[in-house]
């Protein structure tokens, strides 16, 4: 028995999001909500890992109202339990903000032996989320996890750390894992419908923390703040294209090639 | 808050010497602090009795704090914190930068949660404001917005992208001090059990790249590809579907979920230009790009754009190199 608890972030479609460079924008009206792809990898982690060793799945995650629609994604896939962390005192919160959050959650949540995140989120995309939980609740972690075995009281997992190292630990632990660890399942018609009338369990501040500490949430508990953002354009670039050329383009990057000296002639 | 000052950046030991990375950081770091009028510190922690601490000062460091234990070669995150914060809790620097690597991007986040303070993760620009203040510059949203953040805690905390900042000349006449630090030990928690050194290829060290994507019929035509990076003694790398059907390993992927490269030259062969696939490459210095399709979105961020077929266009390179030069 293992149980397992999955944080997971719905994010916008970032095929679908317009990047407007000259107004600045970024419009995510037109784009459709998803479970963050590397978290459906964190998830999948642990569907094998119940499929083998039974247990349970939480997931957790962080966001406004409509990001319920995420976890009954989740649900759907194998998830056991689903909890919702939604109120106004959480937004506006950065890494700091939603791992402290997050870690308050997952220890209200009961006991818990492996946490995993996926590596990065595709908006916030930072990957410090999951190793900030685990300092907040004092377990170690390994991070960037491409492949695990798990045992009743053990895991042996396999980081990517400029080249492979693997590593042996007890619980409880953290991992962050990249897309290499597995192809998520899909979830069947069947589940689907079942997720949809599944309970979530809805939480606000008021469940997490006494009020005196809530200004460690949301904007109140983020240290970093946005300025402003830019939104690269073409970069500069020189923007020379040959079109249905062949002789002439093969001669254009031979001339690149040389003005960069980075082969030599070799006589 | 004013009580912190100075500058501190985490040196980085990869194998046996100091990553480029925390030279790059000194670099940077060293612009900052002089136009701060304050002194620039590097930690460095290794197993190794005979690392060159020194190259530190030479490259920028006006003081490098060392702690040296046989334990520290098995990179256990929480005794690497520990110390850290240990330090960083005493000399109270008003900035610490850490390389964006894997290790850095590991260990830099419980560093900062244990001190309560923001992080700015794989920035790609460090400024002032006019208060003095840290200006950071990262790329979000899949690489498709450059945010500008800025941190009201101390220290403020960033890891910064490697091969974006430039290392200053090394100069063997600067002078500064070593300060050696006992290591506290953390029980540790993660046994290793077994560490590739190493990794076969490093893409985000090559020069040149020479990337194919699904423009490719099928896995064998990488030897064109493959071939050419040998002539311009480069390295192959890939699109992310390339990887998934398993025609090249992952260490040449580029991209979101892949590596970040910044070569002098990428050469991408049969490439959309997805925001994943930029976000990885976009950097480069120069982009040359072969599609066949004009409206291409790799096109748009490219120096030099060749509408035409790859099969067509790389032989004709290869040919051209052979002929030419050998
Ligand atoms: C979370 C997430 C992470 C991802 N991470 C990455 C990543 O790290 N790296 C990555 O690359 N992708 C990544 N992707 C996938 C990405 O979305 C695209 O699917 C992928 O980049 C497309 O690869 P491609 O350009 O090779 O293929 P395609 O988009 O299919 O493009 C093939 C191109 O080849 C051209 N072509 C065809 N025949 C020829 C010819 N004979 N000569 C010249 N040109 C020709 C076509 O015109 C076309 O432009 C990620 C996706 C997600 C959701
Ligand atoms: N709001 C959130 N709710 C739940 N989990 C999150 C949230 N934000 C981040 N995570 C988790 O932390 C990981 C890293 O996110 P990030 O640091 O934003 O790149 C994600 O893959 C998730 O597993």
């Amino acid at each position: 028995m293992v149980n397992i608890v999955v944080p997971i972030k719905q994010v916008p479609d970032i095929e679908s999001v317009r990047f407007d460079s000259e107004k600045g924008r970024i419009d995510r009206s037109s784009a459709a909500a998803e479970i963050n792809p590397f978290d459906l990898n964190a998830l999948e982690a642990a569907l094998v890992t119940k499929d083998e060793c039974g247990g349970t799945i939480t997931v957790i995650s962080m966001g406004p109202p409509s990001a319920e629609t995420t976890l009954r994604d989740a649900l759907s896939r194998g998830a056991d339990r689903a909890i919702l962390l939604t109120g106004a005192e959480f937004a506006g919160a950065d890494t700091l903000a939603t791992s402290y959050t997050l870690a308050c959650a997952i220890k209200k949540s009961g006991l818990f032996d492996l946490i995993i995140c996926g590596e990065k989120t595709v908006d916030g995309d930072t990957g410090q989320v999951g190793p900030e939980i685990a300092e907040h609740l004092d377990i170690p972690h390994i991070a960037y996890v491409s492949n695990i075995e798990i045992f009743e009281n053990k895991i042996i997992a396999t980081s990517e750390m400029d080249g492979l190292v693997q590593l042996e630990s007890g619980f409880p632990l953290l991992i962050t894992v990249t897309k290499d660890i597995n192809k998520p399942r899909l979830p069947s018609l069947g589940a689907k419908l079942r997720a949809r009338k599944a309970v979530i369990e809805i939480w606000n501040a008021d469940n997490l923390l006494p009020s005196e500490q809530k200004d460690k949430l949301g904007l109140k508990g983020s240290p970093t703040k946005v300025h402003r953002i830019v939104i690269p354009g073409d970069e500069g670039r020189k923007g020379i294209v040959i079109r249905n050329a062949p002789d002439k383009a093969v001669t254009a990057i031979l001339q690149v090639l040389e003005e960069q000296k980075l082969w030599e002639r070799r006589e | 808050m004013n009580e912190h000052q100075g500058i501190l950046i985490l040196a980085e030991q990869r194998r046996e010497e100091i990553h480029p990375v925390s030279y790059e950081l000194l670099g940077k770091g060293r612009e900052l602090a002089d136009k701060l009028g304050c002194q620039i510190s590097a930690v460095l922690l290794s197993n190794n009795k005979i690392i060159k601490a020194e190259e530190l000062i030479y490259h920028g460091a006006d003081r490098v704090f060392l702690y040296q234990h046989s334990s520290l070669q098995k990179f256990d995150v929480r005794n690497y914190k520990h110390n850290i914060v240990k330090l960083i809790k005493e000399i109270k620097p008003a900035i610490f930068l850490i390389g964006a690597t894997h290790f850095g991007r590991s260990l830099g986040p419980r560093i900062a949660a244990a001190l309560n303070t923001g992080l700015t993760a794989d920035c790609i620009g460090l400024e002032l404001d006019e208060s003095g203040n840290l200006i950071q510059i990262r790329p979000a949203f899949t690489g498709n917005i450059l945010a500008e953040i800025k941190t009201r805690t101390r220290p403020q905390m960033a890891t910064v992208r490697y091969k974006v900042m430039t290392a200053h000349k090394r100069n063997p006449q600067k002078q500064g001090e070593i300060i050696l630090r006992n290591v506290e030990m953390m029980p540790g928690m993660l046994t290793i059990l077994k560490a590739e050194q190493e990794q076969q290829i490093n893409i985000a060290d090559a020069n040149i790249i020479v990337s194919g994507g699904k423009g490719l019929k099928k896995a064998s035509d990488l030897e064109m590809l493959t071939q050419l990076a040998g002539l311009l003694n480069g390295v192959v790398g890939a699109s992310r579907p390339l990887v998934d059907d398993g025609w090249i390993g992952k260490e040449h992927q580029v991209g979101f979920s892949g590596n970040t490269v910044k070569p002098n030259i990428y050469i991408a062969c049969g490439i959309s230009g997805s925001p994943q696939h930029m976000a990885g490459m976009r950097n480069s210095d120069i982009i040359i790009s072969i599609n066949t399709d004009p409206s291409a979105p790799i096109l748009r961020i490219s120096d030099y754009g060749i509408v035409g077929d790859l099969y067509e266009i790389v032989p004709k390179i290869i040919e051209t190199i052979k002929k030419t030069y050998q």
